[in-house]
């Protein structure tokens, strides 16, 4: 593994956008930043800017109120860069998929990495999915 | 001193200054984890950041912006290379204000509010403490004999004893310029939301990179200047130890203190530190120390 793939791995920014979800999947994710979990011990930082992310996690279902705001944050991430969706709502639409304002899942818009079923999800399955994020980025320009 | 010795060593401060700059900002990040209950993350973990931005593709909202990362870190490498040849003081302290005040004008060249937010307060900064750090170059002329750095080598006592009023205000332009609590209020350093990054918003991928090895140099170069207050004969080893010493406390007044407002920085900065110097000069010239 080179030099610049292990940085990768070592240093994952965190992008957090809320797409609409019912705060349950937020509050597991802030839970992973607290002391009791501590991922910066492996180097990840929640950023609060696109520009400088290169994970995105998004929970909740895309709808046609914010589906622009989540492309374009998407857009604004440098390569490389990949996306996580947390929550049932994100995966599929979950409880809301029949919603008339209520596109379905994240992966309508944005094309996503990793999918974290779970009503609301584990914050052991949010970093065991950031870790599974790394290997995209491991592997970018290989 | 000799010109040879002089330039060998100015080569070493270029290579070695951003090593010693990037593992103080990991020993920071560690400490600052430890006091916080945490584990925190290894080391030489803000060498992996910056590779990890080299590495990432470029983006910029303008190229003026390109300009000014480059001049940022360029300039404040001039400053560093012209205080290892020990030349004029004031003339490395303004080489650094020209590198420091690249950093704004490169934000406020971007329409982004958040970065047009950080640009002005970045401003207000360098307004907050670009008069300490001029006023107290002019002790330490009075006390050396002349502005050049090599005078202060010369002089043969400590300057800490006379001019430990200026060192009290150099440590708070310090603080200020290191961004770190309560004053980092131009580009805060964990993200808090209401600026984003504040200065450096807009500076992504390798630009980032850039900005983050400058700060490294700014760093270091700052702590150095702190470390002329004893720098004599065989007791020269104090000055590493009142330089990191300052760095230490530096970082437990970031951890126990929250963000505070501009305004206040700009009356704590001109009140305390500036009436600080002015104090030192006139007991200099009045014999008194």
């Amino acid at each position: 593994m080179g030099i610049l793939s292990t940085a990768r791995v070592k240093s994952p920014w965190l992008l957090h956008f809320d797409c609409g979800s019912c705060n349950g999947c937020d509050i597991e994710i802030l839970a992973a930043l607290t002391p009791f979990y501590d991922i910066e011990r492996f180097g990840i930082v929640n950023m609060g800017n696109p520009k400088h992310a290169d994970v995105l996690l998004v929970t909740g279902p895309a709808n046609h109120r914010n589906y622009r705001v989540l492309r374009n944050l998407y857009d604004q991430m440098p390569d490389p860069k990949g996306v996580i969706v947390v929550g049932t709502c994100g995966c599929t639409g979950g409880v809301f998929h029949n919603c008339p304002n209520v596109l379905g899942g994240i992966d309508k818009v944005i094309p996503v990495d990793v999918y974290v079923p779970g009503c609301a999800a584990r914050p052991e399955a949010i970093i065991d999915a950031v870790v599974l994020a790394l290997g995209k980025l491991k592997a970018y320009g290989k | 001193m000799s010109t040879g010795w002089l330039i060998g060593s100015a080569v070493i401060a270029v290579i070695v200054a951003p090593l010693i700059g990037g593992l103080l900002r990991g020993i920071d990040r560690k400490l600052t984890a430890h006091m916080q209950g945490r584990i925190g993350p290894p080391i030489i973990q803000p060498f992996y950041d910056v590779i990890k931005l080299l590495g990432k593709k470029p983006m910029v909202a303008g190229r003026a912006q390109l300009v000014f990362a480059y001049a940022f870190l360029a300039l404040i490498v001039t400053a560093v290379v012209f205080f290892a040849l020990r030349q004029d003081l004031l003339v490395v302290l303004f080489i650094l204000f020209f590198g420091s005040l690249c950093l704004p004008i490169g934000a406020l060249s971007v329409k982004s509010p958040y970065s047009q937010l950080g640009g002005h307060r970045e401003l207000l900064q360098f307004l907050a403490y670009e008069p300490i750090l001029l006023l107290a170059a002019i002790p330490i002329a009075l006390k050396s004999g002349g502005f050049p750095i090599a005078n202060i080598f010369e002089y043969g006592q400590p300057l800490l004893p006379d001019l430990w009023l200026s060192f009290i205000a150099l440590f708070i332009a310090l603080a200020i310029v290191m961004r770190k609590s309560p004053f980092d209020i131009s580009g805060s350093e964990h993200a808090h939301q209401e600026l984003v990054r504040g200065v450096i918003t807009e500076y992504s991928g390798p630009y980032l990179a850039l900005i983050e090895i400058g700060h490294w140099y700014e760093m270091v170069l700052l702590l150095s200047i702190l470390g002329l207050f004893w720098v004599v004969g065989s007791l020269w080893w104090l000055s590493i130890i009142i330089a990191l010493g300052s760095w230490f406390i530096m970082l437990i007044v970031d951890n126990i203190n929250a963000r505070l407002t501009w305004s206040w920085m700009l009356k704590f900065a001109w009140g305390a530190g500036v009436t600080l110097v002015a104090l030192n000069i006139l007991f200099i010239n009045l014999g008194w120390m």
